[in-house]
């Protein structure tokens, strides 16, 4: 069972409480842009076995989206971060390498 | 006009006692809780002050709960509720947010008893420790399948909001869930 605090009301609910909505951080491409951006946008994902930063939303609490860190593997979650951020906070970053040195570091 | 609840009046008595706790009028306001403006509404309607983060605040007047960040829940008399909105929008005007009745969309239960915390635990993940849930904080999360919110009002008594649209299904679930001889005893 994954356990998440939820940054926007700082309660702490595990999934089932929750809605998960994939990879963070996608960059968009929409009208004009390249064939080639757009696929990516559109259909490629990152399949890691380990950290991976995900997009939740606190569906049945207060409702409002947040971003987490969490390893596929284990489950472990390294934490949890606003979802208004292009990238993952420095601190979490470095919590994530700390835990994890093979780690080869956050990749859009 | 005539109203009546989503529950019509049902109760049942197990190991808690599971109530309609009768019309109440609920007003969801949306907006930036830290602005003036609407601490200033909310003084006036319920007498309360903003609540702070999952805290649902009484006077004799009315209640305030914390929904959201941008959200609250404001409680009334069911009969003022028109006139309270009213009073709303016009000192809210030019100001961002969004005031709905919910009074008929909402069913709300009032629960005795002391085993309330064992009972919700049946149904929902949510951490019901009187540690991580005090009286007077709110939870929002879901019993069975359905989204809730719940408040202790004290040791031994609680409210339950849910949708009306799935009233029956909660009494039945908490009536099943509160049948006497299936206490737990661990709250």
């Amino acid at each position: 069972m994954l356990n998440f605090r939820c940054p926007n009301c700082e309660i702490t609910a595990d999934e089932t409480d929750l809605h998960c909505d994939g990879q963070a951080h996608i960059e968009r491409f929409g009208a004009g842009a390249s064939d080639d951006d757009l696929e990516t946008y559109l259909f490629m994902r990152h399949n890691p076995k380990g950290v991976h930063f995900e997009r939740w939303r606190h569906v049945f609490g207060c409702g409002k989206w947040f971003n987490a860190a969490r390893c596929t593997v284990t489950l472990e979650v390294f934490g949890t971060y606003s979802a208004q951020s292009l990238v993952p906070p420095k601190s979490l970053i470095n919590k994530i390498k700390k835990k994890r040195p093979e780690w080869e570091g956050f990749v859009k | 006009m005539f109203s009546v609840t989503g529950l019509n009046g049902a109760s049942s008595n197990g190991s808690i006692n599971v109530k309609d706790a009768g019309l109440i009028g609920m007003i969801t306001l949306r907006g930036d809780l830290k602005s003036d403006a609407i601490a200033k509404v909310i003084k006036v309607v319920t007498g309360t002050n903003i609540p702070d983060q999952r805290q649902c605040v009484f006077t004799s007047k009315g209640a305030t709960a914390w929904m959201s960040p941008d959200e609250l829940l404001v409680m009334v008399d069911y009969e003022s509720v028109d006139a309270t909105i009213a009073k709303m929008e016009k000192s809210l005007q030019g100001v961002h947010s969004l005031i709905v009745n919910v009074s008929d969309a909402r069913a709300v239960f009032e629960l005795t008893g002391s085993s309330i915390r064992d009972v919700i635990s049946k149904g929902s993940p949510a951490d019901m420790s009187s540690k991580i849930l005090p009286v007077g904080e709110v939870r929002r999360t879901r019993i069975a399948q359905l989204a809730v919110a719940f408040w202790f009002t004290s040791d031994t008594t609680a409210r339950l909001v849910c949708f009306r649209s799935v009233a029956g299904y909660v009494m039945d679930w908490l009536e099943n869930a509160s049948e006497k001889g299936s206490e737990v005893g661990f709250h």
